[in-house]
């Protein structure tokens, strides 16, 4: 952190907010409308949104507490952040169960006006309403400004022709406007937004438009009165181009209409709710007038089965589920690796087992999407690292699954389904087409006939005259397709599905190694986890560390130069939101004496936490004699002060 | 092999004959199947809709499930999946709403429709996309070996019911009725005729059909059906449904069923000063007298055969291409790169 020279205004280099209340606060609101301030002021970014699991869960408590996270900064952003720098609390629930996971001498904000008795009973905080603690004592650790928002907002809105409970709800554009204020946010976005989506509501539209105008004032009055100051931000270096931010649930809905226009076939979405995929449901269903079909199918089982019969009509079969809906759609898949049909499915990984915690993040899917079905199974893993990646996942998959007639599954997870970054938009008309070849010659079919390099069968679709065939799952002869229990068949077939995936490697590209040249310790991840792998290795190397990092987007088959990458490093280090399936598959399959590092809270991993990792490994690297120099880590050294700070210092 | 291969050299002209959509392979089923009545009668069936709606071999599509029947599209030379466990109706309405041009027809039976598929059976039915489903009906599961099924009969001893059935059956038709099914029929096996009229209607229908077929296991459940099937009693204890004609049965048409306080009765014309002109006559459209008549079963009536009801209502493969024809004109064709622009902002070079 450095002071600017222009006067009190101080530089930070990137910091995180938290933005949390009820979840009928509008909170997800103005969290997006602060991302996008913030995305036109030009920083990186990245955010989390918190969602409770109760759709109104009564108000005031703690598990109806809604959240929204973003971290953003001059430089490139990973990660949401680890612990905020600064948090807004619009009751004492959502205080109450943020106060362990801020920064000390974070700033906090909070609406005071609603931290009365009754809500810290509704947030059952019994030390404070049995008097064994108040809540200057509780907060003194941090920066606090206490601000009457309920009384702010009445009185700004004192023109505005509305009963009092709905000025009440334009709360969170003041709390915005104030945030605003203090990152020197531009609100010309947010007010483009209220008059866009409020435009039918007059009155609401001019009330949200005062109170975000209001707090931004109120910023202003701050500053004299308590010679608070704004905090800058410098804006981060984009490549120039064109951004949007984008969710991975919205990024598989584009990539599913992208894969329309390049593969020219028909392509049917079919899925049954399910959190955390539910909105590539929506957002496909409403992209009707793209010509998509989306269907809410009665359950998973129909959705994947509905998906499978599109694919032998010569469409593209795609569902979208969780880990539940997996289970179910288990069978499904299997048929789809019979037929050998294309197929899509999608699993936005959450905490398990059974119904889990559905709101929850985890990578504890990838055992299940390469092992779990019956018989020998074998088909595509691909598992995209970032909201953004989903959407070229998805339409890298449809040119495996269409070219190697596989069904794919993609492994994605709740933290990126949910969370955005900004995103460089593609050019659509860069994107190759997919290629589909149709087989049109009834001279020369048979169903099980293979292209011998891919070793796909062809497709051929029911209205081609002459290609009339009966595919099924029972086990099928060679090249003729008829139902076969002969063993050598069999045995053959087995053989040759397995071989068909295995080829998928020349279409893969090669893992890239960050950070290879002299690195000793190499840290192995897969899917989710890049953003957070990448940012702690970056700064281990900045230390001086001999750390590399690599990640694995494609599961199944893994890249064909991984194992002599795995050669190259005296040790592996495997993080994952599991207990170390990719650990079991990496040291199962390459004898690789790797070391997991792994944790199940249904939260991301932090930067601090993998750093510690890394700290600790490299140790034991060292006094095992495993290093080539010395790197000199006294333990427990490692703070997370180089960056960002708090935000308390902020203050003149 | 050699047989295959040049059956499946297209045929131009449409003007098949049964054999022509015979695939060359050897049925399995048991000697003395009912099953093989029913492919007769679908081959006749298909032959006779591919010359009336000018529906080419290749454009009939045959799905199914898992069970004695679901080994039915092996034996069509058409387009065929043979599917998983109760999964045919969802696998069937991924064909009909990728390519709706296409006929598409489903096999299953009574274990793999109503028990581990009933939902999907359900739910193809009340959306009333255009499948055709052919449910074989023998009461229990042959492939397995004997087991009892949803609808095998109370009491009904079996491998897995050693001291009889203990639930009450299913009653297909009821089912269907209580989802709306714009097509609904029974048929028996062993009356090719019939049978093969009904599966042409069945064809011709726009929307989900039904068709209960009675088709007798030789092997685990033979007979199940003589009672009122067997040809020496049918004409005394089945009611053969007709569209706008009176409730007549009998091997003198001299008995029929008239609806009183809203329940069926038997009645003899010429007793009790019933007249022709008395019996109820039927009306496929109306849903009360369907239900009514879905209700009457043998022994207490004569089972009701054919087509029970059969109503005009829009597909849902006709919805959706319409809603998304009308997404089109409300929001004009979709365009992605507008699509992703959306909410863009640009960095420019510095």
């Amino acid at each position: 952190m450095e002071e600017s020279e222009l006067g009190r205004k101080r530089k930070l280099e990137k910091v995180t907010v938290k933005f949390a209340g009820d979840s009928g606060d509008g909170i997800q609101l103005i969290g997006s409308q602060f991302t996008v301030s913030t995305a036109i002021y030009g920083n990186d970014f990245a955010i989390f949104p918190e969602f409770p699991a109760e759709i109104r869960a009564p108000a005031g408590t703690t598990y109806g507490v809604s959240a929204f996270q973003i971290q953003f900064g001059a430089i490139d952003i990973m990660t949401p952040g680890d612990e905020p720098d600064a948090l807004v609390a619009f009751n004492p629930a959502a205080l109450k169960v943020n106060l362990n996971l801020i920064k000390p001498g974070a700033l906090v904000i909070l609406n005071i006006d609603e931290f009365d008795e009754i809500n810290f009973k509704k947030a059952e905080w019994n030390s404070i309403i049995k008097g064994e603690e108040n809540l200057d004592e509780i907060l003194s650790k941090y920066e606090v400004i206490k601000v009457q928002m309920n009384k702010l907002v009445i009185d700004a809105l004192k023109d505005v022709n509305l009963p009092h409970k709905e000025k009440l709800r334009s709360r969170n554009f003041f709390a915005l406007g104030l945030v605003c204020w203090i990152f020197m946010r531009p609100l010309e976005p947010i007010l483009k937004f209220i008059k866009e989506n409020f435009g039918k509501k007059p009155e609401i539209a001019k009330a949200n438009e005062l109170a975000l105008k209001a707090g931004y004032n109120y910023g202003e009055t701050l500053e004299i009165k308590h010679k608070f100051v704004k905090i800058e931000i410098p804006k981060y270096k984009f490549e120039p181009g064109k951004y949007r931010y984008v969710s991975g649930n919205e990024a598989f809905a584009l990539g599913i209409l992208a894969i329309k226009e390049k593969a020219k076939i028909p392509v049917v979405f079919a899925s049954y709710p399910i959190t955390p995929a539910s909105d590539i449901l929506h957002y496909l269903e409403s992209y009707r007038n793209f010509g998509i079909i989306a269907l809410q199918m009665e359950d998973e089982i129909s959705a994947v089965n509905t998906a499978i019969g599109a694919s032998f009509a010569g469409a593209l079969g795609i569902t979208a589920t969780s880990g539940p809906g997996l289970s179910l759609k288990s069978e499904g898949i299997n048929l789809a690796v019979m037929t050998e049909l294309p197929l899509i499915v999608i699993d936005n990984q959450r905490s398990g087992p059974s119904t889990g915690m559905p709101t929850k993040t985890e990578q504890t899917d990838l055992l299940f999407a390469l092992f779990g079905r019956h018989g020998e199974s074998p088909l595509i893993v691909i598992a995209p690292i970032s909201a953004g990646d989903c959407f070229y996942s998805i339409i890298e998959a449809a040119k495996l699954s269409i070219k190697y007639m596989t069904p794919v599954i993609i492994l994605s997870e709740l933290y990126i389904a949910m969370g955005s970054e900004p995103w460089k938009i593609p050019d659509i008309n860069k994107i190759p087409d997919i290629e589909v070849k149709f087989w049109k010659d009834g001279s020369k079919f048979y169903p099980y006939s293979r292209d011998e390099n891919t070793l796909a069968r062809p497709w051929a679709k029911p209205g081609t005259p002459g290609l009339e065939h009966r595919i099924g799952g029972l086990e099928k002869s060679h090249i003729y397709g008829r139902v076969s229990y002969d063993p050598q068949n069999h045995d053959f077939m087995v053989k040759l599905r397995a071989e068909k995936i295995r080829r998928v490697q020349t279409d893969i590209p090669d893992v890239e190694v960050y950070g290879e040249e002299d690195a000793e310790l190499l840290v192995l991840g897969w899917g989710s986890t890049f953003g957070h792998i990448r940012a702690v290795v970056e700064r281990a190397r900045e230390k001086g560390w001999p750390v590399a990092h690599a990640h694995l987007k494609y599961i199944n088959p893994l890249p064909k130069n991984l194992p002599d990458i795995l050669k190259k490093f005296k040790r592996v280090l495997i993080p994952e939101l599991n207990l170390g399936q990719l650990l079991l598959l990496i040291r199962g399959k390459f004898l690789v004496d790797a070391v997991g590092f792994n944790k199940v809270t249904g939260t991301p991993f932090k930067e601090s936490e993998l750093m510690m990792a890394v700290e600790k490994e490299l140790m034991n690297m060292e006094k095992e004699g495993k290093l080539s120099k010395p790197i000199h880590i006294q333990e427990g050294r490692f703070e997370e002060k180089e960056k960002g700070g708090a935000v308390k210092h902020a203050t003149a | 092999m050699q047989q295959l291969e040049e059956k499946n050299i297209s045929q131009v002209v449409i003007n098949y004959t049964p054999k022509d959509f015979d695939s060359g392979e050897e049925p399995r089923w048991c000697p003395g199947c009912g099953d093989y009545a029913i492919l007769n009668a679908v081959r006749s069936a298909f032959a006779e809709l591919s010359k009336e709606l000018g529906i080419p071999k290749e454009k009939f599509v045959i799905v199914s499930g898992i069970g004695c029947s679901s080994r039915f599209p092996y034996y069509m030379n058409t387009y065929g999946m043979h599917g998983i466990h109760g999964r045919a109706p969802a696998i069937a309405t991924g064909v009909k709403v990728a390519n709706p041009d296409l006929s598409v027809w489903v096999v299953t039976g009574d274990g793999d429709g109503l028990a581990i598929g009933g939902n999907h059976l359900i739910h193809a039915m009340r959306r009333n996309i255009d499948i055709k489903i052919l449910l074989f009906d023998n009461r229990i599961y042959g492939l397995t070996k004997g087991q009892y099924s949803p609808t095998s009969v109370m009491g009904q001893i079996t491998k897995s019911s050693p001291y009889g059935v203990i639930e009450r059956p299913v009653d297909p038709v009821m089912l269907a009725l209580s989802q709306g099914t714009t097509f609904i029929a029974r048929a028996i096996d062993r009356d090719i005729k019939r049978l093969t009229e009904i599966i042409i209607e069945a064809g011709k229908h726009k929307g989900t059909a039904f068709i209960q077929i009675y088709q007798n296991c030789v092997v685990f459940n033979d007979k199940a059906f003589d009672d009122f099937a067997g040809k020496e009693v049918r004409s005394e204890r089945v009611i053969e449904l007709k569209h706008g004609k009176p409730l007549l049965f009998g091997k003198n048409l001299d008995k029929g069923i008239i609806i009183e306080n809203g329940r069926p009765k038997v009645v003899k014309i010429g007793e009790n000063g019933i007249t022709e002109d008395k019996i109820t006559v039927y009306d496929e459209t109306d849903f009360y007298l369907n239900f009514v008549i879905a209700t009457m079963h043998y022994p207490d009536f004569p089972e009701p055969i054919g087509i029970i009801r059969r109503v005009k209502v829009p597909t849902f493969e006709e919805l959706l291409y319409n809603q998304i024809e009308h997404a089109k004109k409300l929001k004009g064709e979709g365009n992605l790169q507008k699509l992703i622009d959306k909410n863009s902002w640009e960095i420019l070079p510095s």
